[in-house]
């Protein structure tokens, strides 16, 4: 049999990219080459990996097996339009963040650097090859691959001790998360005892078993996505990686979960039934509002990204719920409409999500905090920074012309024409779901406010931020692609749904009909709805135009300079503004029912009052915390058996005999 | 399509020029209803030429985010008077921003304010984008559930469309937009910076939100937010009209009816300002920490009329 071309590409560029993580390996005392030629060499492997996607989308797809893995157990490997798909994402923005990544990490030792080189880009060929993986042993190989990869990357400063606590709490829980994949897959299997995806597509499961599949597999990549309850590591891990990390982690890896879950729900099972979607619904809901809910009260820039990251994954996760709803009650079409809002905003999270967190790197690097507390003023310090980062930030906050408003778009005009669905309780689900999901909207439009607000306006809240520097060249041009990509993503929607076809196409065999033409964005019907964001655009262009035109021409340009005017105070310093805390704590207190505060008040007459309030999550101290204390308690009484004495040691050893020749023959 | 663009840029500026007006009329009618003396109905078109002549005073360390920010909201409000049908409906920029777009849009413009707000770091500035992003988290989602009322109806999220269903079709009364109007008269009040939510002419520090978020800006930077509120009033007047008395309003291409649709679109915004004074007239602002539960009531009216919608109407 012919190989398939594109599929051979991409095995070419993971092996490529192996090929780099061993170089970098060789270059321990020769860091500037990691950055000035490896790293820009694995950059160019991820713009070729997003091109092979493309091809995957538009090409025929292709498998082949390959001579590596055990012996009866050979790799399988296919490339289709949903992987291709999600090659794209991937390459997309892996560009743009290795590109970052150069100038990031030019300052790092040379040792930690070719470590992070070797971690890095075996996390990327890890990621590619779980997209790729056609049969359950080569994706679990490849899950793993990417789940310990990451693991070294979270904990790159593993001296510092809270940093090695969140990789071990991410670890464990993408432990857990994978034994119930491996589950998953032996319940897909169906007694055929062969693990290749083709014969799982062809199993016969009964609803049962199906059901616990899917239930499996939503434990297991919920675990991946950070879906709440199972959302605890994502708050400690993200902020603890470095900047590019956190920024493919978010970005990429919580979407290769995503792939994971349509892959298992729509390709190799052959049922989908409605509860399940009620079920993923729920939880994407839940999941959307309580990471928004929190991000709006962290101080930490990098740890309100990642709970942004938990909603994120909930609004994806709701579009996956009402995809398995429609679907299994017969209404292909609308299936089509969510499951492309649901692609289209895993793509744009892509990008904003890794602007975002690429931008928080620059501050960081340059300023040297991540506390929210102690910055402010950067936008003119860092205008680069600022403004791109004012791009992600707008984009992920929904609003127009940016891409973040389109996906969200998508989805509630999916809410609009639901009525009529077989189960009458899906009825009044719908509209309370479409409440939540625009509540959820509102919400990240504060937390970003506050984001940017707190970190890049008003006066600097420190010192040393008077000195701070804005990014580098490498540093822009990886930012400048991301922002690129969340504009067009935001200008274009209607090529970009026409380039979702064929994944729709592949998983419900329907795809979204566009009624418009490459400049109108119609779903469904040009009577129902239309969006023209170009159009849009170009007209708020010219209205800015003509307005300063017209107010320079009439009038004047005159500008005086001044003190700024605070309602007759005498003095202003930057303490008077809001803190991280101050600007979260109406949403505190309107939610205090979901987070245990714990305050910290200074003494009135202390000279240097310090004020802290963190909210902590209740689910943790729950859920896990009473796990985590059984666990010692078990270990605890375990440890009693050990006392030392090597007569009890015998008589253990002894027991054991005995009862092993009683019970064994 | 020529009329129609000509049209489209007759009723966009035709809005634009005649919001001062609007908010003229509701300062005179509040004014008599307080047993004041009114100001002139034009006195909002003197403030915003006085304040264009001014020299702007700008604080030593505005960003360009601060000079560009009115611009940008003035800019966001006409494109909203642009989508909303006044007097004729189905105009040709129309299909480009449907309602949800809409609800985009103003949420793009206070945005930029609250971020402006926030640029100068005074105390004042970030209280009032933090209390405005507060304000608007809750009205946010309840404009758009009364929106996807109106929408269910129409099965459409196109504002022509949802006006021509409304307006011209047979005459039906729908319980589910009763729901809607309530919610939505409340978000209109939050959203304008009106009472109960906010007072529009105060200065006291405890209680303002959209005023705290203004107090750097002067002259040309300020005339124009003035403007831009004038006409997100009117905006949002039009919207109450469009969605709940779209009676009169002028079919697409149905040019005799235009003088028509012109008196009716008056004699509305008459009555709807004559209204809203009313209202501001005899209720009293709430503490900050009530408006949350006010809006949070509107945003359960809003769905309450989905659900009704969904329950009676299907």
């Amino acid at each position: 049999m012919p190989e398939p071309i594109p599929l051979q590409w991409a095995w070419g560029i993971v092996l490529y990219w192996l090929l780099l993580a061993g170089a970098s390996l060789l270059l321990q005392r020769r860091g500037h080459l990691v950055t000035s030629l490896v790293m820009p060499l694995g950059a160019l492997g991820a713009l070729a990996i997003a091109a092979v996607g493309v091809a995957g989308l538009v090409l025929p797809g292709g498998h082949f097996v390959l001579p590596i893995g055990l012996p009866d157990l050979p790799f399988h490997l296919r490339l289709d339009a949903l992987s291709g798909f999600f090659l794209v994402l991937l390459g997309g923005a892996a560009f743009g963040v290795t590109v970052y990544a150069v100038g990031y990490f030019r300052t790092m030792a040379a040792g930690p650097l070719a470590l992070l080189s070797l971690w890095y880009h075996l996390f990327l060929a890890g990621m590619v090859l779980v997209l790729l993986a056609d049969d359950a042993y080569a994706f679990m190989v490849a899950w793993e691959l990417m789940a310990l990869s990451s693991y070294f990357l979270v904990t790159t400063d593993h001296k510092i001790s809270d940093i090695r606590r969140a990789g071990f709490l991410y670890l464990l829980i993408a432990h857990v998360g994978a034994v119930s994949l491996l589950l998953c897959f032996g319940v897909l299997q169906g007694g055929h005892g062969a693990y290749t995806f083709d014969y799982m597509r062809s199993a016969e499961l009964t609803p049962f078993w199906a059901s616990v599949a899917f239930l499996l597999a939503l434990f297991g990549f919920g675990a991946k996505a950070g879906l709440v309850p199972m959302h605890v590591w994502l708050p400690e891990a993200h902020p603890a990686a470095p900047s590019p990390v956190s920024a493919l982690m978010s970005g990429v890896m919580l979407k290769t979960a995503i792939y994971g879950l349509l892959r298992v729900t729509f390709d190799l099972l052959n049922v989908q039934i409605a509860w399940w979607g009620t079920l993923a619904l729920a939880l994407g809901l839940l999941t959307a509002l309580y990471g928004v809910i929190f991000a709006a009260v962290q101080s930490d820039m990098k740890r309100l990204l990642a709970w942004s990251s938990i909603e994120n994954i909930g609004i994806i996760l709701a579009g996956f719920g009402l995809t398995v709803i429609f679907f299994a009650d017969g209404k292909g079409a609308l299936a089509a409409l969510t499951m492309t809002a649901l692609l289209y905003h895993a793509l744009n999270h892509a990008f904003f999500k890794g602007l975002l967190f690429v931008g928080t790197g620059s501050v960081l690097h340059s300023t040297g905090v991540r506390h929210m507390g102690a910055l402010g003023g950067l936008i003119r310090r860092m205008p680069w920074t600022a403004w791109l980062t004012l791009v992600g930030a707008l984009a992920i906050a929904g609003m127009p012309p940016l891409n973040g408003f389109v996906s969200e778009w998508l989805l509630l005009q999916a809410f609009l024409l639901t009525p009529g669905l077989a189960h009458n309780y899906l009825n009044m689900v719908i509209p309370v779901a479409a409440a939540a999901i625009a509540m959820a909207a509102a919400l990240a439009a504060y937390v970003m406010v506050k984001f940017f607000g707190v970190v890049f306006l008003g006066q600097p809240r420190a010192e040393n931020l008077k000195h701070a520097h804005d990014a580098g060249w490498p540093e822009r041009l990886g930012m400048l692609w991301l922002a690129a990509a969340c504009v067009l993503l935001g200008l274009f929607p209607a090529m970009v749904i026409d380039a979702l076809a064929p994944v729709t196409r592949l998983l419900i065999s329907q795809t979204l009909v566009n009624d418009g033409n490459w400049l109108f964005l119609a779903p469904v019907s040009a009577e129902r709805a239309s969006y023209a964001p170009l159009v849009f655009l170009l007209v708020v262009l010219a209205v800015l135009l003509v307005t300063f035109l017209a107010v320079r021409r009439v009038y004047h340009g005159r500008i005086r300079r001044a003190d700024p005017w605070d309602c007759g105070y005498a003095e202003q310093d930057a303490r008077m503004q809001d803190s991280a805390e101050g600007f979260g704590q109406p949403i505190r207190q309107v939610f205090d029912v979901f987070m245990r505060v714990e305050r910290e008040m200074p003494d009135p007459f202390d000279r240097k009052p310090h004020y802290r309030g963190d909210s902590r999550d209740k689910i943790w101290l729950l859920l896990y915390q009473p796990i985590a204390d059984l666990a010692t308690w078990l270990s605890a009484q375990a440890g009693r058996l050990q006392h030392g004495r090597i007569q009890w040691y015998l008589v253990y050893s002894f027991a054991t005999l005995i009862f092993l020749l009683v019970f064994t023959r | 399509m020529t009329t129609g663009i000509l049209l489209q840029v007759l009723q966009t500026l035709l809005a634009i020029l005649l919001a001062p007006l609007l908010m003229g009329w509701v300062n005179q009618c509040r004014a008599w209803l307080q047993g004041r003396s009114a100001p002139p109905i034009t006195q909002p078109y003197r403030v915003i030429r006085k304040l264009f002549h001014k020299d702007a005073v700008i604080a030593h360390d505005a960003s360009p985010l601060f000079r560009f920010a009115p611009y940008m909201i003035f800019a966001c409000m006409a494109l909203a008077a642009g989508i909303v049908p006044t007097i004729v409906n189905d105009l040709p920029f129309s299909p480009a921003a449907d309602v949800i777009a809409l609800v985009g849009i103003f949420a793009l413009a206070r945005v930029f304010l609250a971020l402006a707000a926030m640029d100068i770091g005074t105390s004042f500035g970030t209280l009032g984008a933090r209390r405005e992003m507060l304000i608007s988290f809750l009205a946010e989602p309840a404009l758009l559930m009364v929106f996807f009322t109106a929408s269910l109806i129409s099965q459409s999220t196109e504002l022509p469309v949802i006006v021509e269903t409304l307006a011209h079709k047979q005459f039906v009364i729908y319980p589910s937009l009763a729901f809607a109007a309530v919610a939505f008269w409340m978000v209109s009040t939050a959203e304008n910076a009106r009472i109960p939510v906010d007072n529009p002419t105060t200065h006291l520090e405890l209680t303002m939100i959209h005023e705290a978020m203004i107090l750097e800006y002067s002259a040309r930077h300020l005339a124009l937010i003035e403007w831009a509120v004038a006409l997100k009033l009117f905006v949002y007047s039009a919207l109450g009209i469009a969605l709940f008395l779209p009676w009169g309003i002028a079919q697409a291409g149905d040019l005799a009816a235009l003088p028509l649709a012109v008196l009716a679109l008056l004699g509305k915004l008459l009555a709807g300002g004559a209204g809203l004074a009313f209202l501001e007239t005899i209720s009293a602002k709430m503490r900050l920490f009530r408006a949350p539960e006010f809006l949070g009531t509107a945003f359960l009216l809003a769905v309450l009329g989905m659900l009704t919608h969904f329950i009676l109407e299907v």
